[in-house]
């Protein structure tokens, strides 16, 4: 399992001497972070600059009926009052469809409303000055007179015949339904021991980056040219979109992302108020800033997770599980996203639900809704939590109708680790997973047997711990089968450029994007490993359109994956080339020199021969010295896309060990643990603190975080203060460890680790609440675990 | 609009003099006026810990603060930290554990940090979760930022000894 195999042309690239692959080096340029010296978008200033404050919608859904900005336009430093229609000159409306996904539908969207606001927090006029508070000042004397419209809250009616249409172009206000129905699951219902129904649900929350979303837009006249700073996980993306819809030429749109704080999936989509700010630039001839406040970012960063799904589990005596069906409903807002959709995580939820097990019969429906709601999209994990979530809690739901240790019913059915190559009911390939051999680790880890016992006496004393366990698997490396393929221009190929510079040291120019994963590192470590230079001799370039390849960008755990393997086969070439003119220098063979530890050494005794500065400075400075005829190519560039599977499967599981207050209903988590099977680890520690971050990100989720909407589509806790986020005095320590299985699809292995902490954390802590609330006979199936949740579960308010 | 007030303040070391509207913060004046971009602001209502400088040696919300409060004050931030090698233990300690992903959080992670190991020369991991409970983190989960804290404390214990 956790062997390597050999590399087919010799090139021993994952074991060179000196190799960082699978080492802990700490990230190149850290110490910019550290020192407050980075460059993030809100730091970022140019020669005539002006601010931009968009005036928001305070109704979920009104007719807009005049906007009134003659008072504004006076106030002191205001450049321009801009409304949606204003607008619509130098930007175009879009749809966030994908045709892949048979049926889904949505309306045109401006990026700045017009004549009608769909949710609270809807941009309706765009205040521009020449400075933030000045802009502020001024978009409280814009006068918006609304009428206000009946707003679609409740997904659960939003299909019903007396609910209002929010988009009547579109009939009705279903977005997407996808139905999936495999083997023979009404008969494996009926054969079955025990069959055991429970309804989840999962509360709306979002991912409060803690740098806002930010961008700076500078169109030059003069060039044509618009330069966009963005914090963003896909420059090429936006390099496309906003060239799409400004009319511009990709040619004439560059996008530079500096230092991001914090993306997790909130910053791989387009916003209308970016794309307002990208057409403000070009409408006004000069950089406009926007940086949203706080506010703004609960009202407008991506939504996800509001789903409610009704799960179905069939179980034999033994412990056989003979089918999953599931019902699930979701509300996205009044708007699918663009480009990626609003359908994908409804979408994954049902290729994920019951993957990590042996049973064949599945079938599922997953509806999609509108609703007067800020919108709904990708955040990290896509539709893993909630998939985990309901199978894993269907699992302990069968395995205590009938009597089973938890751990028992999934070994009797987790797929075996040597059933691979296989497919999943919902049509999922799986290249090779571990969930066995992950599974004994985790309990190892844990002590699980000591923990029963602990729990066990400490019951008699009125304390009530609990364990919890969620196997998962996770989608990474994704190929074109995610966006391309349904029409979206979003790379899924990755390209990294090589060169020696006339020093010696290599320039690394790669397509994927660093937001704190360790891009820059990973990317280092394999050029460094590769070609036989140390780490401080790669400088890594990344996060702008006019200097790197053209690629996907750092997303869906693909960098490591994708990027990661498109450097280790540019460095390839670029070692090859080098070997070549060392050979001619040298009056060797290429075979018989190799690169270790920056100088060109004989393969036979390691013996030095040449510097590469050395080399460098004849290749660029002397030519003149070498033979005839010898042009060498001191850069390579490669491109890697995943071509076998769709997707890179990875799996793992979690383990939680909590206490709970059954006085209180406070959740007090003691311990986490997670095994994970990401294939070839690059950087341990980079591996771990993904895992930790994500881990945590799931534990908001399991214990705080919820966007709470009243009736009529107020969200009434937009602030940090009423939506809590896991601080560090509730975390836990978080144990990790690792299964290797390593792809084949690549010569480098690795698989993506991005979601794995976050697809399982709350599955495993409410499977642990669950257990700890056991004697009480109650079955807590929904998230956020608040105090409240907890008690009237157990009846006490 | 009220007019701007003059106000005289050290910052890092060095004598500021300026002019500031009354309603303008600590965090938006050192970041706009001063460019001392290591402050970050992440909510601007007082909860999540960004905004961390140190006023007359004790850490405060640069958000919750005026600048015309700071007339007459000492003020520091990570900037003035990182020049005077205050902390550059601890800031290797963080490089060395990654106690950071993207980096918005840092500067007054390390403030608050920094706060807590002056007070406390042993600070227990529970001491050290509760003292860097006022500061988000996104992307670390704090595991790794606690470790990062607790080796540091227990270095300089040793340097001593």
């Amino acid at each position: 399992m956790s062997s390597i195999r050999v590399n087919p042309d010799g090139l021993s690239v994952l074991d060179r001497p000196n190799s960082y692959i699978g080492k802990t080096v700490p990230r190149p340029n850290l110490d910019r972070l550290l020192q407050g010296r980075g460059l993030y978008v809100s730091d970022i200033e140019l020669p005539r600059m002006a601010h931009v404050v968009f005036l928001r919608s305070p109704h979920a859904h009104a007719k807009i009926v005049s906007v009134d900005a003659v008072t504004a336009k006076e106030m002191p430093g205001v450049i321009a009052v801009v409304t949606g229609k204003e607008l619509g000159a130098v930007i175009t409306p879009w749809v966030g469809v994908l045709s892949h996904l048979k049926g889904l539908k949505s309306a045109p969207q401006s990026a700045i409303a017009v004549d009608r606001v769909c949710w609270q927090g809807e941009a309706v006029a765009a205040i521009v000055a020449t400075s933030r508070a000045a802009a502020e000042d001024a978009a409280e004397h814009v006068a918006v007179a609304y009428q206000e419209l009946e707003a679609v809250t409740d997904m659960r009616t939003a299909l019903d015949p007396a609910t209002p249409v929010i988009h009547a172009s579109l009939g009705d206000n279903l977005a997407f339904e996808r139905v999936h129905d495999a083997g023979a699951v009404d008969q494996a219902f009926a054969v079955s021991d025990a069959v055991v129904e429970a309804d989840f649900i999962f509360g709306r929350h979002t991912g409060v980056t803690l740098e806002p979303r930010a961008v700076v837009a500078d169109w030059n006249a003069a060039e044509a040219r618009l330069t966009i700073y963005q914090g963003t996980q896909a420059p090429h993306m936006v390099q496309n979109i906003a060239a799409l819809h400004l009319g511009l030429r990709e040619a004439q749109v560059r996008v530079v992302c500096k230092d991001v704080g914090g993306s997790f999936g909130i910053k791989v989509h387009i916003y209308a108020d970016e794309m307002a700010t990208y057409a403000l630039s070009k409408l006004l001839r000069r950089p406009i800033k926007f940086v949203a406040d706080r506010v703004e970012s609960f009202n407008t960063d991506i939504h996800a997770r509001d789903h409610r799904c009704k799960g179905k589990i069939g179980v034999k005596r033994d412990g056989t599980i003979t089918a999953f069906e599931i019902d699930d409903l979701t509300g996205i807002g009044p708007y699918s996203m663009y480009p990626r959709t609003s359908a994908i995580e409804a979408n994954q939820v049902v290729n994920l639900v019951g993957g990590p097990y042996t049973s064949k019969n599945y079938r599922a429906r997953a509806r999609v809704v509108f609703q007067n709601k800020n919108v709904m999209c990708q955040y990290r994990a896509v539709g893993h939590p909630i998939a985990c979530s309901v199978t894993e809690g269907l699992v302990d739901l069968a395995a205590r109708k009938i009597g089973m240790d938890p751990l028992e019913i999934r070994r009797r059915n987790l797929i075996a680790d040597d059933a691979y190559p296989c497919a999943s009911p919902s049509g999922l390939r799986f290249e090779q997973l571990s969930h066995h051999a992950s599974l004994d680790k985790i309990v190892a880890m844990m002590g699980y047997d000591a923990l029963r016992a602990e729990q066990a006496t400490l019951r008699k004393e009125g304390i009530h711990r609990g364990i919890g366990i969620a196997s998962f698997i996770e989608v990474t490396n994704p190929s074109a089968a995610f966006y391309g393929v349904g029409g979206a221009k979003i790379s899924s190929q990755d390209g990294v450029a090589v060169r020696l510079d006339a020093q010696g040291s290599v320039i690394c120019q790669t397509s994927i994007t660093e937001q704190g994963q360790g891009s820059e590192s990973l990317t280092a470590q394999i050029v460094g490993s590769v070609l036989g230079v140390s780490m401080d001799r790669v400088r890594v370039i990344l996060g702008d359109t006019d200097v790197t390849p053209y690629g996907g960008g750092t997303w869906a755990s693909r960098g490591a994956g994708i990027g990661g393997e498109a450097a280790l086969q540019a460095t390839k070439i670029l070692r090859k080339n080098i070997l070549d003119v060392a050979a001619v220098i040298l009056q060797s063979t290429p075979a018989e020199l190799d690169i270790v530890n920056n100088a060109i050494v004989n393969v036979s005794d390691g013996a030095s021969r040449i510097e590469l500065n050395e080399l460098a400075r004849i290749v660029y400075f002397r030519p003149d010295t070498l033979p005839p005829g010898i042009q060498p190519e001191l850069m390579a560039t490669k491109h890697f896309v995943p071509r076998e599977y769709p997707f890179a499967f990875t799996n793992g599981v979690q383990a939680a060990w909590v206490e709970v207050d059954t006085e209180t209903g406070f959740v007090k988590l003691l311990r986490h643990w997670v095994v994970e099977d990401c294939g070839t680890i690059i950087n341990p520690q980079l591996v771990d603190e993904q895992i930790r971050g994500g881990v945590v990100q799931g534990l908001g989720a399991a214990l705080f975080e919820k966007c709470i909407y009243d009736e009529r589509g107020q969200l009434t806790n937009a602030n940090m203060a009423d939506y809590l986020v896991p601080m560090s005095g509730e975390m836990p320590d978080i144990d990790i460890g690792h299964v290797v299985s390593p792809t084949r699809e690549s010569e480098l292995g690795a698989k993506g680790a991005g979601e794995a902490g976050t697809a399982g954390a709350a599955a495993a802590v409410t499977n642990a609440v669950n257990d700890a609330l056991s004697p009480f006979g109650t079955i807590i199936t929904e998230i956020p675990l608040t105090p409240q949740v907890i008690l009237t579960a157990l009846g006490k308010i | 609009m009220t007019a701007a007030a003059a106000i005289s303040l050290t910052v890092n070391g060095e004598r500021v003099e300026a002019h500031v509207l009354p309603r303008l913060n600590l965090a938006d004046f050192l970041r706009e006026h001063l460019k001392l971009t290591g402050t970050h602001v992440g909510c601007e209502h007082g909860v999540c810990g960004a905004c961390t400088v140190r006023v007359g040696g004790e850490i405060v919300r640069s958000c919750l603060m005026l600048a015309v409060q700071a007339d007459g004050a000492v003020v520091e931030t990570i900037e003035g930290l990182s020049d005077s090698g205050e902390i550059a233990d601890l800031q290797a300690a963080f490089r060395d554990r990654n106690a950071l992903q993207c980096g918005f959080c840092t500067p007054g992670m390390l403030m608050a940090a920094q706060d807590l190991l002056r007070e406390n020369r042993t600070p227990a991991r529970e001491e050290i979760r509760e003292h860097l409970s006022g500061n988000y983190c996104r992307c670390t989960g704090y595991h790794a930022i606690i470790d990062a804290v607790e080796t540091t404390a227990r270095a300089r214990m040793e340097l001593k000894a």
